[in-house]
């Protein structure tokens, strides 16, 4: 599976990665390795198989609901980067 | 006094117990190891130094008065991915540059309720991406062990949990938390000499560990000695609430299962991980096992795995496509890195961009690839049909036998630089991928050298919440093994 350049520029939009005409190249061949590789996978007939959802035998858990956890916004946005009264700042989104 | 560095776990515990030492006293003298060597290691990436004193001196208050918990006084060092209040949290990425949570892990709460000290974070691959820790935003950690023969070329400790193995190889701490989604704790606990066992998936809570691929991420204990592990685990796992995963079973008494003898246990051998150009030296290893189980009692089946080759690529499908999932939150606005623009979105990429090194990009972006529009069913769906042929086998398999015997890694420690092709590298993973698709436990154990003096380890896979009996048979391993070497000191 080649993987070309519009590729892995659509891929990276997608991911929220910008990538440098160098990085670019670079990932075409990697990702096209990587995936050349998984190919192998194409040879296991997997008719009928249902695909896992949970490794281990467990049933969901539910819990009450109630609020078990919150009202402290100060430590929410204790990391922000960029911050005023409790709210994280970012430029601009809508016009 | 002897150098309190040297006492394993257990001889801690009962040294503190009886007041030979105080847990002041190995705190510090764990401290001044750690000053002393950690510019030539690089292990740790961040020693609390107030935090670690102040620990140990409430646990003296404690001992003094006869109390304190299983783990009281003893030092240990934290894997980075583990949430650490106040304390820097960062999976060793640039991207989350300054973090410092405002909680703890459920795991390693569990220690410091049990009266562990902390003596600092630890290095690793980023976000736990990478088998020989090269991956890491704050540099690679050494290994303290070398070629035999006067070859003096620094050696990987193998990844993700690369700092854990070299602190508990290099007697930085007692034991150290690691983690393992594919082998990252098997692998570096082989490359360093040390005992590492990854739990069945659900044994410990994965609330405060950061992400990387939660169907497969498990965290579990690096240490010097199979009873050490044992002592470790018992204090890590628990039923969590916070984790809907983490199953609510009582946890055993690990420590009682070391030192039981394995006569009349089944041990699997399975054909399919006799590899193609696989070493002589981690065959004949692995016939020696074999041996030692026998002497012991044990009787030996040979059993078969048949998609054992399907599920290193099944892996590196699941767990990038987890993994591009898990790390879309670092985008620059609640925590960590941010690289400023007026457009939102340009901000977003440009932080990713710089904050992610090589190997983390290339798997967000496989794992973007896989999981788009047009390629879901022929990746994704496709590999976790494989993964539920892969526990078939491993279900078939224990229906026979009660625990499997396979290598820990197709190799010793290399060095690095010396593997550049990211299939070459996910290789190293190989013997261990296959436990993690199944949540099965597994762990690994210091069986001998290679012919250039480097440890090798045998692993130990069992069935699903039965870390017992791969105590019980580590710890004959350990004991016919007799494996008491150390690297030379050169740091």
């Amino acid at each position: 599976m080649a993987v070309d350049e519009a590729t892995v520029r659509r891929i990276a939009r997608l991911a929220r990665i910008s990538v440098s005409d160098d990085e670019a190249k670079a990932l075409q061949g990697e990702l096209s390795t990587i995936l050349d590789w998984v190919e192998q996978l194409n040879e296991v007939d997997v008719e009928g198989v249902e695909p896992m959802t949970s490794v281990v035998e467990v049933s969901m858990k539910m819990r009450d609901d109630v609020v078990a956890d919150g009202e402290c916004p100060d430590e929410v946005t204790a990391n922000a980067p960029a911050k005023e009264d409790h709210f994280f700042m970012v430029p601009k989104v809508v016009e | 006094m002897s150098d309190l560095t040297e006492l394993n776990l257990a001889e801690a515990r009962d040294g503190l117990k009886t007041k030979a030492f105080s847990a002041r006293e190995i705190t510090d003298a764990y401290l001044s190891a750690i000053d002393a060597s950690n510019p030539a290691l690089n292990a740790y990436i961040s020693v609390t130094h107030d935090q670690a004193r102040a620990m140990a001196d409430a646990s003296d208050e404690k001992l003094a008065k006869g109390e304190g918990g299983t783990l009281e006084g003893i030092p240990l060092g934290i894997k980075d991915l583990f949430a650490t209040k106040g304390v820097h949290t960062q999976a060793c990425s640039h991207i989350l540059d300054g973090f410092q949570p405002p909680y703890e892990s459920t795991v390693t709460s569990n220690l410091w309720r049990d009266g562990a000290v902390m003596l600092g974070k630890l290095n690793m691959d980023e976000f736990a991406m990478g088998s020989s820790n090269e991956t890491s935003y704050y540099g690679n950690v050494v290994n303290p062990w070398r070629r035999s023969g006067g070859d003096n070329a620094a050696l990987v400790p193998g990844g993700s949990s690369g700092g854990s193995a070299t602190a508990t190889s290099a007697h930085l701490c007692v034991a150290a938390t690691g983690t393992d989604t594919g082998g990252s704790i098997r692998q570096p606990a082989a490359f360093t000499g040390l005992v590492g066992i990854k739990p069945t998936y659900g044994r410990c809570s994965r609330w405060g560990i950061v992400a990387f691929a939660s169907s497969l991420d498990q965290a579990g204990p690096l240490s010097r000695t199979v009873r050490d592990s044992a002592i470790m685990l018992g204090s890590m796992a628990s039923h969590d609430p916070k984790d809907t995963t983490s199953v609510d079973l009582p946890v055993p008494d690990y420590e009682a299962a070391v030192g039981r003898d394995v006569r009349g246990l089944k041990v699997g051998i399975p054909k399919e991980y006799r590899l193609d150009g696989m070493p002589g030296e981690i065959e004949t290893l692995w016939q020696q096992g074999v041996e030692w189980l026998k002497q012991a009692g044990a009787e030996i089946v040979e059993v078969s795995l048949p998609y054992t080759k399907y599920a290193l690529p099944s892996y590196y499908i699941v767990a990038p496509a987890e993994a591009s999932s898990n790390l879309a939150r670092y985008d620059g606005v609640r925590y960590g890195l941010r690289v400023p623009d007026d457009d939102v979105i340009t901000m977003y990429e440009k932080t990713r961009s710089e904050g992610f090194g090589p190997e983390v990009k290339r798997r967000v972006m496989i794992g973007t690839y896989v999981l788009s529009a047009g390629y879901y069913d022929a990746y994704y769906l496709k590999a976790q049909k494989i993964r539920t042929l892969i526990k078939r086998d491993f279900e078939k398999a224990f229906a026979d036998v009660d625990v499997l015997l396979t290598p820990t890694s197709p190799n010793a420690a290399f060095a690095p630089g010396e593997i550049t092709d990211p299939v070459t590298m996910y290789l190293n993973d190989i013997f261990t991928v296959t436990v993690n698709m199944a949540g099965l436990p597994g762990i690994s154990v210091p069986a001998g050298l290679d012919g250039r003096g480097l440890p090798l380890g045998l692993q130990l896979i069992g069935k699903a919440f039965d870390e017992e009996t791969l105590f019980r048979t580590a710890g004959v391993l350990e004991e016919s093994a007799g494996f008491t070497a150390r690297p030379e000191k050169w740091w």
